[in-house]
């Protein structure tokens, strides 16, 4: 099976997320960057299928040259090439990344097999906009499905799950197609050290695209209020026993 | 235990930062019966965010500085009391053979400050630790008492017994935003809960600490640096241990890196990567850090190389299937120019203290130090080393901080020879004769920032001359920063004369009605003198240890000059200073740069400077100019205050001329010396041969607070009867004896201290003196003896040793051992205690 996992390369912020001055961007001079956490289910989803079934898995982001590391992280936790698509611009909108990847991959699969799979993380970690997988699926007229929890293949397709409401919705899908899973899909590994040494090795492949522009815009971000924790002391020694019982109480836990 | 966010409105101490150095603090401070103590931290407890929440936490005790040592061992009893300390071991290993040879250089040390220790095998650093690969190290340096700690429990522990004796108030989550001074002494602590008036103040900030001295207009020297550090699990075989750590803990010197064992992961640190430096002023808060301010994102690529290096070692369990990177930092460390401590109250404030740059190992030693230093003036351990007071200006500023720090990053776990030069920012402080020193090829040693030449490749050609008396050194080790040419300049000088640039000095004009009572209160020896005499004298601490010494010329009534060594200069200026008297009777000034001294030694001396020194005040006859005497001569055109005083042991003198004429007085002197064949001699024989021979001790190596002047064969004959800073122990020191003397020892004929290969060694300082039996030789207050300095002698033809013993001991003629690269070889007590090997009568010195 061939699978293709698309990351994107996102800030690793705290608590509270620093904004530039003109407060359209988030200040990463001291962040560091990682892929979200739905994109480490897709690419550990995407090793694990091939590793049951054969095939092989490419791991592909958009941006920057930076975005080696990202795609290196995935290569460490099992998969097997790396393609960086150089957009032409750092932060590209949904719109523009969509028809980045999709030309990209109209690219790796001229005169190859096609992609049996495409996996996308749900949303990114850092723009949220549920977009870019749907947008890929329809350009390359695959059938998708997102918010995925559980993906099996069964007879010559995938049978995959997600939550709806108190319910949960099971779909079938023929290949190839395309999924957004969501975290808890399954549990990423951690990148191992043999692997991680493979990784630092890997040639990349980079692929051009003709960047489109998007039409989404961003206006300014702004910081929730601050919600930082009180702390409230309860007591002292053996008298502050029965607030700490209290607090477990209403949490549920005793 | 009492924490919130009010903030008393008075104190008599406030300490900030709640990281294991400010939680020992405040224990030890509280200990020693101080009371409202206030200690502050911007973040929460038990954990606020700094480098103590993120340490490693192993303590290896050896190292190669006594003094680091001693706070390590210090800090393991602590946390050991405190029920925070598991041992476990610990093997330092060797890949190459310049390591192995450092691991036995590391066992001399483990010998010297008394921690078990010893060489072993690849076959037995497999049995202690089953997933190393024994085929590709040579052996490995176990110290058993290797342990793990908690410090976060540990600094709780601290905190809660202070609380608990009504000594502390605890705030958490409290930011300082100002440091407020009077007359140059801390007179409050603002903060966003509160001012609080106080006048003592304890920075403990680690990687934020020159942030917060800042506030008071003080500088604390350091830098954040890097230290990567990687999570690996889980591992089946560390797991099923059930337990924290059950397996010695490896430094894989060779790498630059550690792996221990942590539950069911192996935890592995680097000190290999580039220096990767921080500002203290871009530190992300609390709130904005992804894991804390200090555990920054980790950079992979940095820590990429190191991976191999792991998986060589530990592959059988590094590769286990399931196993990954679970936790991967960048964490923040303190690193100073020097790679020591900053500790002690800062030059710029009085009462602003620092207790920065301080390891997890040595956390609580730093705190009890500090406390005893701030409680009576003199801490158990000499804090020379890690001394604030010891930079000077230059050395304070950031680009000097950031330029060591880089330099320094990659010899944490490096191979550091004990003579070993820094190479980055400099040259700083250059003499005015530096010119003609480089034209003659001098090598040049740094020393406070001075460029000094250890010797001059100009000088070569006198090994013609005097090779045959100059041993030469075969091992590569022995002889790395040195020359034979030092002993050639040393034997030129001893037969002909030599001048010395000595123009790093410290020197201090102290003058005004107070200066007299002012000197006798610091100085152990009598400073009412006639005028244009000198005096050399120690300072003593309040416990009655050396502070310094140094010389002092009476220039007037109420003048003096003080000269002190370029080493110590940072540390001794801040002394004088510190005991200025309020009422205006003394005025004090630094003339260090206005000031160039040349000195002028052998037996040929009084022949070059009666040559070029002709005017009214020319007598330099020994009936006019007398051994101990100062006077102001004229050199060609050269104003100059001459010195009769030797640290060389020649008839000569130290010649200090304005600085802008440096250079015209070396060329004057050079000129005149020509005929008599003069060579310029380095600071190897300043400092090392010429002093040896006639058992000059040196602060900081032989002389510091640990030992007294009746053990270091200093004591006077008699006791002036001016009071002075540590008389009563003094006095009471000389009642009751030595526990140790100073002794000059001497290695035997080439053959006795031939190694494996036949190569006649030379121990270089540091290493036991061991009894002829191979015992370790302790005093009756528990300190080792040790080499303190060694040297060549080449008028005596001897190699030498000097090291403090006991009475048992310290008897002429006693055969010893002195243990060095793993091996022993004999040494004899050569004299005990201050009269010279070379010259005992000082003949040559006073002719």
């Amino acid at each position: 099976m061939e699978v293709l996992v698309c990351v994107k390369r996102v800030p690793a912020a705290g608590a509270r997320v620093p904004l530039t001055g003109d407060g359209r961007d988030i200040d990463t001079r001291h962040l560091g960057f990682t892929i979200g956490p739905h994109e480490e289910c897709a690419v550990e989803e995407a090793v694990r299928l091939v590793a049951a079934h054969g095939g092989r898995v490419t791991v592909l982001a958009v941006g920057p040259a930076e975005c080696a590391e990202q795609v290196r992280y995935a290569l460490a936790m099992g998969a097997d090439r790396g393609v960086l698509v150089d957009a032409g611009r750092s932060d590209p909108d949904p719109e523009a990344t969509a028809g980045a990847i999709t030309q990209a991959v109209r690219t790796l699969t001229g005169g190859e097999e096609p992609f049996d799979l495409l996996l996308f993380g749900d949303c990114s970690a850092d723009a949220g906009h549920h977009q870019v997988g749907i947008r890929v699926a329809t350009g390359l007229g695959l059938p998708i499905v997102s918010g995925v929890k559980a993906l099996e293949v069964a007879g010559d397709g995938l049978r995959m799950r997600r939550e709806a409401g108190d319910g949960v919705e099971v779909y079938r899908v023929p290949l190839p197609a395309a999924a957004a899973v969501r975290e808890g899909l399954n549990l990423p590994r951690y990148p191992s050290l043999p692997g991680r040494l493979r990784a630092r090795k890997a040639e990349l492949r980079t692929v051009a695209v003709e960047p489109e522009p998007g039409g989404l815009r961003t206006v300014r971000l702004r910081q929730p209020a601050d919600d930082r924790a009180a702390v409230v002391v309860l007591g002292h020694g053996a008298a502050a026993a029965p607030a700490v019982v209290d607090v477990l109480d209403e949490l549920g836990v005793v | 235990m009492t924490s919130e966010r009010r903030v008393p409105s008075r104190a008599d101490v406030v300490v900030i930062g709640a990281g294991i150095v400010g939680n020992s603090v405040v224990h030890h401070l509280a200990e020693l019966g101080w009371r409202r103590i206030v200690q502050l931290d911007q973040g929460p407890l038990p954990d606020p965010g700094g480098s103590t929440g993120h340490a490693s936490n192993f303590i290896f005790p050896v190292d190669h500085s006594r003094e680091i040592t001693a706070l390590t061992v210090d800090s393991m009893r602590q946390y050991e009391k405190l029920g925070t300390l598991t041992t476990c071991g610990g093997i330092e290993i060797a890949r190459g053979p310049e390591r192995a040879e450092e691991l036995r250089r590391r066992l001399a040390s483990a010998t010297a400050w008394g921690v078990p220790a010893e060489l072993v095998g690849p076959g037995r650093v497999a049995e202690l630790v089953p997933f190393v690969d024994p085929g590709i190290i040579l052996g490995g340096f176990w110290t058993p008492s290797v342990a793990v700690v908690d410090p976060l429990q540990a600094g709780a522990l601290m905190r809660e017994q202070a609380t608990a004796q009504g000594a502390l108030t605890v705030a958490a989550g409290v930011q300082v935003t100002d440091l407020r001074t009077r007359r140059g002494r801390m007179s409050a602590v603002c903060t966003d809960a509160g001012e609080i008036e106080t006048d003592t103040v304890v920075i403990a900030c680690g990687v934020w600490s020159p942030r917060i001295a800042r506030l008071a207009g003080a500088r604390i020297p350091l830098t954040p640096v890097v230290h990567q550090m990687i999570d690996v699990g889980p591992i089946p075989a560390l797991a099923e241990t059930g337990t924290e750590i059950a397996y010695p803990i490896i430094r894989d010197m060779d790498a630059l890196m550690y792996e221990r064992q942590s539950g069911p992961d192996l935890e592995i640190g680097s000190y290999a990567h580039r220096p990767i430096l921080h500002e203290p002023d871009e530190i992300p808060s609390i709130e904005a850090a992804a894991l804390s301010p200090t555990q920054l994102p980790f950079t992979q690529e940095d820590f990429d190389p190191q991976l191999e290096d792991a998986l060589a070692l530990f592959g059988s369990i590094l590769d286990t299937p399931g196993a990954g990177i679970r936790h991967a930092i960048n964490g923040l460390l303190s690193l100073t120019p020097d790679g020591a401590p900053v500790l002690g109250e800062t030059p710029e404030v009085a009462g602003l203290w620092s207790a920065a740059a301080v390891w997890i190992k040595e956390g609580p030693g730093v705190g009890r130090m500090l406390a005893e230093w701030m409680t009576g003036g003199d801490p158990e351990i000499d804090p020379h080393g890690a001394d604030i007071a010891r930079f000077y200006p230059h050395q304070r500023t950031p680009a000097h901080v950031r330029a060591r720090a880089t330099e320094g990053f990659n010899k944490i776990y490096g191979i550091v020879h004990p003579r070993e030069q820094w190479t980055s920012a400099r040259p700083q402080r250059v003499s005015p004769f530096h010119a003609r020193e480089r034209a003659l090829g001098a090598e040049f040693f740094e020393t406070g920032g001075w460029e000094r030449p250890q010797w001059y490749e100009s000088n070569r050609a006198l090994l013609d001359e005097f090779g045959d008396r100059i041993p030469g050194r075969e091992h590569e080790w022995d002889a790395r920063w040195w020359s034979p040419v030092i002993d050639a300049e040393h034997l030129a000088l001893r037969e002909r004369v030599a001048m010395i640039d000595l123009s790093a000095f410290a020197q201090f004009d102290v003058s005004g009605p107070g200066a007299l009572d002012y000197l006798q209160h610091l100085a152990m020896a009598q400073v009412d003198r006639p005028v244009g005499r000198l005096c050399y004298t120690p300072l003593l601490t309040p416990g009655g240890g050396f502070r310094s010494d140094l010389t002092l010329v009476r220039l007037g009534e109420d003048s003096f000059r003080v000269i002190t060594g370029g080493a110590d200069g940072a540390r001794d200026r801040f002394w004088f200073t510190r005991h200025l008297p309020a009422d205006g009777s003394v005025s004090f000034a630094d003339v260090t740069s206005a000031v160039c001294t040349l000195g002028l030694w052998g037996p040929r001396a009084r022949d070059v400077l009666s040559a070029c020194c002709a005017d009214e005040a020319g007598d330099l006859t020994n009936e006019a100019f007398p051994f101990g005497t100062a006077r102001r001569i004229t050199v060609g055109t050269v104003p100059v205050l001459a010195l009769r005083v030797s640290y060389v042991g020649d008839l000569g003198w130290e010649l200090h001329a304005p600085f802008e004429q440096g250079l015209r007085l070396w060329d004057t002197v050079a000129e005149a010396g020509a005929p008599f064949g003069i060579v310029p001699a380095g600071i190897g024989v300043y400092g090392t041969t010429g002093r040896l021979e006639k058992g000059y001790r040196l602060m900081g190596a032989e002389l510091d607070a640990e030992y007294d002047p009746v053990e270091a064969g200093l004591a006077l004959p008699r006791v002036k009867s001016a009071e002075f800073v540590g008389k009563r122990p003094y006095l009471a020191a000389r009642e009751t004896g030595p526990a140790a003397t100073l002794c000059t020892l001497t290695l035997g004929a080439p053959a006795e201290h031939a190694d494996e290969s036949g190569i006649p060694r030379y121990p270089q300082g540091g290493e036991p003196i061991l009894t002829g039996d191979g015992e370790r030789i302790a005093d009756r207050k528990g300190r080792g003896s040790f080499v303190t300095s060694a040297g060549s002698a080449p008028s005596l033809g001897s190699y030498l040793l000097m090291a403090y013993l006991p009475p048992e001991h310290a008897v002429e003629g006693t055969r010893l051992q002195v243990e060095y690269m793993a091996r022993r070889y004999p040494v004899t007590v050569a004299r005990v205690g201050r009269t010279p090997l070379f010259d005992p009568d000082d003949t040559r010195m006073r002719s």
